[in-house]
């Protein structure tokens, strides 16, 4: 483990991956709250053909300018999708979907181009497809490094502004905000993000890392400073683990299991989660149904019919379904057996009907005895 | 707007709090607005009316910069709106907003200061306790540090208006608040802006429910693409000008002419 972690490679690996996972990760976060999750999708598309512009130019796979390529490309795609959804009747996914597939029908058509021109240096330019982490050497770490500290730098400049448009886009520009220079910077910081995740992870996972840790942070989170931290953290923590993971199974690629890592944060989140998850919602609501106890649901029969002068009246089970909110047939199937309760004719398009027997009356009537005397107590 | 010259420095129209003059708005080449002109004076409690698509909420986007005007102007006390925005509140409709996204009532009405505070202070004390005053001012102080989207929609519309009264405006613009709450809350809305209103500042509310027109209002501006009619709601609010501004519309002129009615019977018991 210790020779492990101090391997040059899978130091760069580590390093690189927990870079991606910091920027796309703050960033990712806006984009979820803005409903843009697809941005990412289409800006990492839109930067394929960047990459091999890039590649075409420098005439080598040098870094540098095939990121600079791959942002251009990127934020030209974005850029005009926003321009797209301002001036046509499109939709912001309509623009999104048809920038998504221009670029990266653009970028494919490259990609071959260049690959039938020959030369031994092409042949990492496919890697950009699914990402290629064993490749990173130190050197491809610095410029990527640049674009992280840039991109946090320019989140904690313009926190307030951005935080704004997010919730509030009118009170944004009522207040003075220019809302559509905001909304081409943040654009263009999750452009930077991509490219900074295009090496390792590539084109096509990409937007996972865009949207995962947002998403995952949001279940844990009651304030945008807490979500944005968190999902930064998220998102450096899957680079790190799923960069370790690959390395102690070799033969695993880094990107995807970064991505694989990531998303299962979001799911673990999305279920466990104190208050918006999934499981402890469905305990929440069990909870309250092993507490509602068959008493109340009699009593609530008992008041029904009382309030129609008929200790006979038929109560449909969805009204008391609708009543607690929850299924209540296995109180009442319970309040049955006792012989409180008996099934009754109903309609052929109603559901099952109720009615208390004599038996149900009196201890209704009891139940209903007891409970004002405990509130007179209580009084 | 383009470039306005020298003379904008001097205000026009001073005395009112709001001041419209040939203002016409258009979205596709049709207009909707058309050729306005209104005047609101201050201190008044307006109430903006009119069918569907009569343009009462561009009107508000318009006074506040949202749309583009294709002509005409917009005063507020004197001078343009980029130049008045401290002195103006806005309470959006409720509906314009992400209820998700993560942040508590407090922290929302701190956002009303951020053009205060411009772009680099951040909020401090001070801010949290300006804020706590104004959720106070709308009874909400309570649940300052629940989570939006745990309130109920009339309470998450009384702190939008916290938001916009934490900036003590001089002028309350508000669009549709009315909406989606229920009757208590909408009577605790009233009662906010009336409170509002005796401390002297203006309050202009779109409204869409004739019922309560006479009730909530002391002014009215009767809206469809043009004004039919604007003034004090004694000389406005006649069947005539409903009928002229609801135009066929049977059933809201029923309910018009019943509200005439109502007024008529409850000026002569009063």
């Amino acid at each position: 483990m210790l020779t492990l972690l101090t391997d040059y490679t899978l130091q760069n690996v580590m390093l690189g991956a927990a870079l991606i996972g910091v920027i796309s990760g703050v960033l990712g976060a806006f984009a979820v709250l803005r409903r843009q999750s697809l941005l990412g999708d289409t800006l990492s598309h839109a930067a394929l053909p960047g990459v091999c512009l890039g590649f075409m130019v420098a005439g080598a796979r040098e870094m540098t300018s095939i990121m600079a390529g791959a942002l251009v490309t990127g934020v030209i795609a974005a850029l005009l999708m926003l321009a797209l959804v301002r001036h046509t009747r499109l939709k912001v996914d309509a623009g999104l979907a048809a920038m998504l597939s221009l670029g990266f029908a653009l970028g494919v058509v490259l990609l071959t181009w260049i690959q039938r021109q020959g030369g031994a240096a092409q042949a990492g330019l496919d890697s950009f497809l699914f990402g290629q982490a064993a490749a990173t050497t130190r050197a491809d770490l610095y410029p990527m490094l640049v674009l992280v500290v840039l991109a946090l730098v320019a989140v904690g400049l313009l926190w307030k502004p951005l935080k704004l448009m997010t919730f509030d886009p009118t009170f944004a520009a009522v207040a003075g905000l220019p809302v559509h220079w905001l909304d081409r910077i943040l654009t263009g910081m999750i452009a930077l993000a991509v490219v900074t995740g295009l090496q390792m992870v590539g084109v096509v996972l990409m937007t996972a890392m865009v949207i995962a840790p947002g998403a995952a942070a949001r279940q844990w989170c009651g304030g945008l400073r807490g979500m944005v931290l968190l999902s930064g953290a998220f998102g450096a923590f899957a680079g790190v683990s799923g960069g370790l993971i690959s390395a102690l199974a070799p033969g695993l690629s880094t990107g995807p299991v970064v991505v694989l890592v990531a998303t299962a944060i979001a799911l673990v989140s999305l279920l466990i989660a104190p208050h918006r998850g999934l499981l402890p919602q469905w305990w929440r609501r069990r909870h309250r149904r092993s507490h509602t106890s068959t008493d109340r649901i009699l009593l609530t029969l008992y008041e029904l019919a009382r309030e129609h002068g008929n200790w006979r009246y038929r109560v449909e089970q969805g009204a008391v379904d609708a009543f607690y909110g929850m299924l209540t047939e296995p109180q009442l199937t319970d309040l049955h057996a006792r012989g409180l309760v008996v099934p009754a004719h109903h309609m052929p398009d109603e559901g099952p009907h109720w009615q208390l027997t004599d038996a149900g009356v009196e201890h209704a009537a009891e139940c209903a005895r007891r409970r004002s005397r405990q509130r007179g107590r209580l009084e | 707007m383009s470039e306005l010259g020298p003379d904008i420095r001097e205000p026009h129209e001073p005395g009112l709090a709001l001041h419209v003059e040939d203002l016409t708005v258009s979205y596709d080449d049709r207009p909707a607005l058309w050729d306005i002109d209104l005047n609101i004076p201050p201190g008044v409690m307006a109430g903006v009316v009119g069918p569907n698509g009569a343009g009462k909420s561009t009107l508000l986007k318009a006074v506040l910069g949202l749309v583009p005007l294709s002509a005409g102007h917009v005063r507020l006390f004197g001078y343009p709106y980029r130049n008045q925005r401290r002195r103006v509140g806005y309470v959006p409709q409720r509906s314009s907003v992400d209820w998700d996204f993560p942040t508590t009532a407090v922290d929302v009405v701190t956002m009303g200061l951020y053009g205060k505070l411009g772009w680099l202070r951040w909020p401090g004390r001070r801010e949290r306790d300006l804020a706590l005053r104004a959720l106070d001012e709308v009874g909400m102080e309570a649940l300052a540090d629940r989570q939006m989207s745990e309130l109920s929609g009339g309470q998450q519309q009384r702190v939008f208006i916290a938001r916009a009264l934490v900036q003590q405006p001089d002028i309350l613009l508000l669009d549709e608040p009315m909406a989606g709450v229920d009757a208590t809350t909408e009577r605790s809305i009233i009662d906010i802006l009336g409170r509002l209103r005796s401390e002297g500042r203006t309050i202009i509310v779109v409204h869409h429910d004739l019922q309560t027109v006479q009730r909530y209002f002391d002014w009215l501006v009767m809206l469809n693409v043009r004004v039919i009619a604007a003034g004090p709601l004694d000389a406005v609010y006649t069947p005539r000008n409903l009928r002229r501004t609801y135009g066929g519309q049977v059933a809201l002129l029923d309910a018009g002419g019943e509200a005439t009615d109502e007024s008529a019977h409850a000026n002569a018991t009063h």
